[in-house]
């Protein structure tokens, strides 16, 4: 598996999409902080943008990456290799390529705008890990719709859904339900709600740390319990783990079964 | 006439302290006098008692002539939790220098460590209080000050704790440099006049770090309130300034920095309030100018409980609140003016440091919170953000005359 | 050498292959054919364990496939359309695929039979159809393994690398290897095959020598055997 991901790696790193990928981030990081000179907003930016592109860029680079790949897979196939090392070889391949253009492209900056002798540090490493959580969960998500897909086009159409779904719509159903049922205890649901979408997931790790004063208005108790004691970051993780080994497992899965 | 009378008992005092009675009073645990009740029954009018270090052991210490009591080295007056512990019923009385502990605790009756009754220019400094009910209790007296007090009170619930420092119809007192903990209200202020209550810090209290009822034309300025349960209070009183104080970290449901309620023709200015879940919290109070305050990290800035009429917001930052202005009615008769607003993403094409297009601090999402408060989870959601500009564009909910027109561009420094 | 016994494929509704029994012993030149669509490739994707059969059993050198992967160490595969990762250059392939398999020297003696020294440091994107070829040929026949699967591997070969081809082949089979290969030109395989394996609507319609189908179909020369095969079973 190691030598795949190896392969995969070098193979991406090399194409001109990881360059665009790390260009971007370093260009948002260098206008966020240079331009702007206020590393508390850069902050709230780039949570923002972490949460909504990461997962968008994770599922299109997924799809696009195993469609693309196909002819390198058959060759792999043919090797004498296991089935489950070549895909989890290539998956890592991507998503760490992937991260590593996030971590870099965004580190680069921050580390020569002086982060190390700022106490938004830590807020930034909260920052980078989600957005790594976030690669790994839905690259690996693409990689189950490439795989349940032999069609391209639908694969992608799926991959954009995925993202739209739980980017906005999930959010906006999520807001309907609890608004419709304002007259019931909300807060273990609005917690579940939560922990069923790796981006809300995400937000609420990153809420945490950046709005904790506003999260302890609400009187729920265990609203309190999760936002107050560290037990909600520790739970999040571990939701965040949850979500990358599922699909995981289930890429195993499947791509045992396919035919190629 | 008076004067006259002053110089000679004054002259008397010098005399009859030349002759033998002495004008300063030593107690020490193996002195002739060994105890502070003794001391004060032997001493004269504007004696001088110098306690020496040590324990003693005595409450219901009652001080009814005007006397400076002095503490060398902190004695410790221990009221053994019986009572309370001092008493100072005549004028002119200046107490210094002692660490008072173990005041009684009772469900009738409020002992303080040390109680000032219908008494005029008394001083208290350089006292420390610890295992107290009440701390310094000012009843119907004026003109007293309060300062380098250090009162570490171990409340746990708030009905069986005191206050830390409370003025009870009393007026012109000073209070200044005290640093009060962990008690119920750090410093209270009931039916009390034109004080002034300056460079204090009050952290972790249980209820508010001040605390101020029907209580008019009073200044406070330089205070620290961090970390008390529900900040600090401001209610039914006038006039009141209030001043480059910090209120700071103050979370919880019920919890802000500042909380006014029934305020009128106040000044809040060059404040800071940071992480606390709700700044300012406002209810029924007009005509305040709220000015180069300092709104940072909070969860609400500013939340208006409505009928609030005719205030002023200039010149002031408001700086990473998850939410800067929430209001529950559609009626807006207050001026929000040359703000700046970090939240605020228009342009200054002219670059006159003014945003060209107004900014509209209240944001659809704050309705839907007040309304239903778990939709707090949402918070930055992309979804949310759609529909905030889209009230934005066009305001439904959101009070449509609510705006800064002059939104600034860069932080304002003052 | 691969045993084969009822073995049933199915994509969709498309049913490739119903019930095929095959034994191949070893050595010699295997044939595959049949018409398009009649389950060729999906048969030996099959021994090679890419497409997974939705019954019936497989096993390569006395062992069963199923679940494995180290098999694959015994077998040479020449994919049918040699389509590879195209930001890869040759060198790197050929490295990549001796790093993945285990060590070898063949693929000099083999780079420098085709002339592929000047491709060398060349993209394979850039790499015209019959070039590929030879690169997929190169890496195919660098393992020194008891089986050979061939999928059309004439295609895109200009003649004197179709004479070096069958060379190749030829000395592989000396080796005492078994070489599977299927192919539309019917003159090569008429040329270098010991016996053939005829595919039809998903079963085995004949499996023999060449003169045995000739007589079989009352057929003078191979090609017009096949055809009426065809003819036959499509009237």
């Amino acid at each position: 598996m190691l030598k795949i991901l190896k392969y995969s790696f070098f193979d991406l790193m090399r194409s001109r999409w990881s360059y665009v990928y790390f260009a971007f981030y370093l260009l948002l990081g260098i206008v966020l902080l240079f331009l702007n000179n206020d590393l508390s907003k850069a902050v709230i930016t780039l949570m923002n943008v972490i949460i909504v592109l990461v997962p968008l860029i994770g599922t299109i680079f997924g799809v696009m990456y195993f469609y693309n790949s196909k002819e390198f897979t058959e060759l792999l196939l043919a090797q004498p290799l296991k089935r489950s090392s070549i895909f989890l070889g290539q998956y890592l391949g991507v998503a760490l390529s992937l991260s590593m253009s996030l971590i870099l492209g965004l580190g680069l900056p921050f580390v020569f705008y002086g982060l190390f002798k700022s106490n938004t540090i830590w807020d930034f490493s909260l920052l980078l890990i989600t957005g790594t959580f976030l690669t790994l969960i839905f690259t690996a998500l693409a990689f189950n719709i490439a795989l349940s897909n032999e069609n391209k086009i639908k694969g992608f159409g799926y991959a954009i859904l995925l993202w739209l779904f739980l980017a906005i719509i999930y959010d906006g159903i999520f807001l309907m339900t609890l608004v419709l049922f304002e007259d019931y205890p909300l807060d273990k649901l609005s917690l579940i709600g939560t922990m069923l979408n790796p981006i809300d997931l995400s937000r609420t790790l990153i809420l945490l740390k950046l709005d904790i004063s506003a999260l302890l208005g609400y009187t729920g108790a265990i609203f309190k319990q999760f936002f107050g004691t560290s037990f909600g970051l520790i739970i999040s993780f571990i939701m965040l783990i949850v979500w990358v080994v599922l699909p995981v497992l289930r890429i195993v899965f499947k791509a045992k079964k396919k035919d190629f | 006439m008076k004067c006259f009378l002053q110089h000679s008992v004054f002259l008397i005092l010098v005399f009859t302290s030349y002759i033998g009675f002495s004008q300063t009073i030593n107690v020490c645990e193996d002195c002739s006098i060994s105890s502070i009740k003794s001391a004060i029954k032997q001493a004269k009018n504007y004696d001088t008692i110098v306690i020496k270090k040590g324990t003693y052991k005595e409450y219901n210490i009652v001080i009814d002539k005007p006397l400076t009591i002095i503490g060398k080295n902190y004695p410790v007056i221990d009221g053994e939790l019986k009572g309370e512990v001092i008493t100072i019923i005549s004028n002119n009385v200046t107490v210094d220098g002692l660490f008072v502990i173990n005041v009684g605790t009772s469900y009738t009756e409020d002992y303080a460590a040390i109680r000032v009754r219908r008494s005029k220019h008394f001083v208290i400094k350089n006292i420390v209080l610890e295992k107290l009910f009440f701390g310094i209790y000012i009843e119907k007296s004026s003109y007293g000050k309060i300062y380098h007090n250090k009162i570490i009170g171990d409340a746990i619930e708030e009905y069986n704790s005191g206050n830390g420092i409370q003025l009870w119809y009393s007026n012109h007192i000073e209070i200044e440099h005290n640093y009060v903990e962990h008690v119920r209200d750090g410093i209270y202020l009931e039916f009390s006049d034109d004080c002034l209550i300056k460079n204090n810090v009050s952290a972790e209290n249980l209820r508010y770090g001040l605390h101020f009822m029907f209580s008019n034309d009073d200044v406070y300025q330089d205070n620290t309130f961090e970390n008390n349960g529900a900040g600090v209070a401001v209610m039914f009183s006038k006039k009141i300034k209030m001043l480059n104080n910090i209120f700071k970290e103050n979370w919880g449901t019920a919890s802000y920095g500042m909380l006014l309620k029934e305020i009128n023709d106040a000044e809040i200015i060059g404040n800071t309030f940071e992480e606390n879940t709700i700044g300012i919290n406002i209810e029924g109070s007009n005509r305040i100018t709220y000015k180069n305050n300092n709104f940072t990290n909070n969860g609400w800035a500013i939340k208006v409980r409505g009928a609030c009429y005719a205030n002023r917001f200039l010149e002031n930052n408001f700086l990473y609140n998850s939410f800067d202005i929430s209001y529950n009615s559609k009626v807006n008769d207050n001026v929000f003016d040359k703000n700046y607003w970090s939240n605020y993403t228009g342009y200054d094409l002219d670059k006159n440091g003014v945003g060209d297009i107004p900014y509209r601090p209240v944001k659809l999402f704050s309705y839907i919170v007040n309304r239903t408060p778990e939709t707090i989870i949402l918070l930055r959601s992309l979804f949310i953000d759609l529909i905030d500009f889209s009230e934005k564009v066009s305001p439904v909910f959101t009070p449509d005359n609510l705006m800064d027109n002059n939104p600034l561009i860069k932080k304002i420094t003052w | 050498m691969v045993s084969i016994q009822n073995l049933y494929k199915k994509f969709g509704k498309n049913q490739v292959l119903s019930g095929v029994d095959l034994d191949i012993n070893s050595g010699g030149i295997f044939a595959v054919l049949g018409p398009n669509g009649s389950g060729k490739t999906t048969l030996i994707k099959s021994v090679l364990g890419m497409v997974i059969p939705n019954k019936g059993e497989i096993s390569v050198l006395g062992n069963n496939i199923k679940n494995s992967s180290n098999y694959r160490y015994k077998i040479d595969y020449l994919p049918q359309i040699a389509n590879f990762p195209s930001n890869l250059k040759v060198k790197e392939l050929v490295k990549m695929i001796k790093d993945l398999r285990g060590y070898t020297t063949e693929d000099l003696r083999l780079i420098e039979l085709f002339k592929l020294e000047p491709f060398l440091n060349k993209k394979l994107g850039t790499l015209s159809g019959g070039t590929k070829q030879k690169v997929n040929l190169v890496l195919t026949f660098m393992f020194n393994s008891p089986l050979i699967i061939l999928d059309e591997p004439t295609t895109g070969l200009d003649p004197i690398s179709l004479i070096r081809l069958k060379d190749l082949i030829q000395v592989e089979k000396a080796k005492g290897k078994t070489i599977l290969i299927t192919s539309h030109i019917m003159s090569f395989v008429e040329e270098v095959s010991d016996e053939i394996v005829f595919l039809l609507e998903g079963k085995i319609y004949f499996k023999g020598t060449i003169s045995e189908l000739k007589t079989k179909t009352n057929q003078p020369d191979f090609e017009h055997a096949i055809a009426s095969i065809l003819t036959d079973n499509h009237a």
